[in-house]
């Protein structure tokens, strides 16, 4: 008994290339870290609209520049967003960014500070930010089958309790999503160390498998040539080690418990690409929280569940993001960012299939709007992964 | 009855202490989940929440089992029902 996935349905907004989004954002987004003050500006004059500012994208060059444009771009292609009025320092770059977002068939302007400086820049774009929001607000809402969420999922401050209990409910609620013929992705490259090869064992086809392995091998390495110690200071982090666990390893297999027992890996995807396709996807990443959340939000992910042990408190501008613990000291001490608790699964009090069905419950209502803790919080951490130095 | 540690499987080293405030020689409940079955064992150290307890005698130089895999190896003899953590457990990846 449960949720029937199938029949199921939420109520989002239909983008005009046919995905369902589940927030109606009116974004001002800086392609560089110089035009955040403008940015911001814009925000403060609009109300409904909101300003993303972020550190980067200044003299970055290859893989990384790619990357950074990736990520902004698609940033504003997520269904989450509704209009995107673009900001950037030089003309080239801003329009660049903008044409990448408008092949969604949103509305999107941009603008140079260049010889324009931060006022009247300001004063344009909150023109264009202002019938945006006249736009946005005018759209109405759709009901959609479930099949039409985009689900990512990452976890973080794990502990044990994460393995046990919080990882494994959410490999539950993708094992259903799964069958459903949702889109999922995990990723968290490093944090797969110890557990590489249950991963490769689920992978669909050889293919998949040789490419996921590659990215592991390749991360590794990066791992191998830059490490000063065994990273005890880093993976597993001091809170991961004040909340019990003790090597990278068994963070692994915690980690790993989110992509259920049913899913197969389905494909791979480089940092902040789309998929192509319905199925469970591996995304090569970080496995910092913000980093992680924000490729995940700029691969088009709708909502984000987000496994926590010791208590990470994230979140993330566009994409809501939905956390559940097991740890009862967490749910005491702060329970205030958690959406889902499920401490009843380490005392036989919940089983797995409750667990994951209070959940899938929770990722219905989030798209049908209701807020999740970090949202209520003002948790709008948006990070950019960066490859290597700038030029 | 108060489950005071879980085990993932029943060939693991050590369960996962799931409450808070363990003292060292008290009777604890481990819930061994992928079997289902209920052990008792008493803890020889004070372990925190969230911390590992050693559920049989592990030597110096042993591999530690945890989900029924590979999950480091031990750097220090470590009795039955003593706290197992980066003390006396270390990677053998990196």
């Amino acid at each position: 008994m449960g949720i029937n996935l199938k029949n199921a349905t939420f109520e989002g907004w239909r983008r005009d290339n046919g995905r369902m989004g589940v927030r109606n954002h009116v974004l001002i987004l800086p392609v560089d870290d110089i035009s955040n003050a403008a940015a911001e500006g814009v925000a403060r004059n609009i109300q409904g609209t909101l300003a993303i500012p972020h550190a980067y994208g200044r003299l970055q060059f290859g893989a990384d520049l790619d990357l950074h444009f990736r990520t902004i771009i698609g940033t504003g292609c997520n269904p989450n967003v509704a209009a995107v009025v673009v900001i950037g320092i030089e003309l080239g770059w801003a329009s660049k960014v903008a044409e990448g977002i408008a092949a969604t068939g949103k509305p999107v302007e941009y603008f140079a500070i260049e010889q324009n400086g931060d006022i009247n820049t300001i004063a344009a774009a909150s023109r264009a930010a202002y019938r945006m929001v006249k736009y946005a607000t005018a759209l109405k809402k759709t009901r959609a089958p479930m099949v039409d969420l985009w689900v990512s999922t990452k976890c973080g401050e794990s502990d044990t309790t994460s393995g046990l209990a919080s990882c494994p409910t959410v490999g539950d609620s993708f094992d259903k999503l799964w069958e459903n013929g949702n889109t999922l992705v995990f990723g968290e490259t490093t944090e797969l160390t110890g557990g590489e090869h249950l991963v490769a064992a689920r992978c669909k086809t050889p293919e998949i498998r040789a490419d996921f392995m590659r990215m592991f091998d390749r991360y590794q390495a990066i791992v191998e040539a830059n490490k000063t110690s065994d990273l005890s200071d880093s993976q597993p982090t001091k809170g991961n080690i004040e909340g019990g666990l003790t090597t990278i390893e068994e963070k692994a297999l915690g980690n790993i418990q989110k992509i259920g027992k049913k899913c197969t890996v389905d494909g791979v995807l480089d940092k902040a690409e789309m998929p192509t396709h319905p199925g469970l996807w591996f995304m090569d990443s970080s496995s910092a929280a913000a980093e992680m959340v924000t490729l995940c939000a700029a691969s088009g992910f709708a909502v984000h569940t987000f496994p926590t042990g010791q208590g990470n408190v994230i979140g993330n501008p566009i994409l809501p993001v939905i956390k559940l613990t097991a740890n009862p000291r967490t749910m005491r001490t702060m329970s205030e960012h958690v959406d889902v608790d499920v401490t009843g699964l380490l005392q036989k009090q919940m089983n797995l299939h409750d667990a994951g069905e209070a959940l899938l419950d929770c990722i219905i209502r989030t798209a049908d709007g209701q807020f999740t803790a970090a949202e209520i919080l003002g948790h709008r951490e948006y990070s950019l992964t960066r490859l290597y130095e700038s030029a | 009855m108060t489950v005071h540690f879980c085990v993932h499987d029943e060939g693991d080293s050590a369960g996962v202490v799931v409450v808070e405030g363990i003292k060292s020689g008290q009777t604890l409940n481990g819930w061994i989940m992928d079997q289902d079955r209920m052990i008792e064992f008493p803890a020889k150290s004070d372990i925190p929440i969230g911390h590992k307890v050693a559920i049989k005698a592990i030597a110096k130089g042993d591999t530690i089992i945890k989900y029924g895999v590979d999950i480091g190896k031990a750097v220090a003899d470590i009795g039955a029902g003593e706290h197992l953590h980066v003390h006396n457990v270390k990677t053998k990846r990196w």
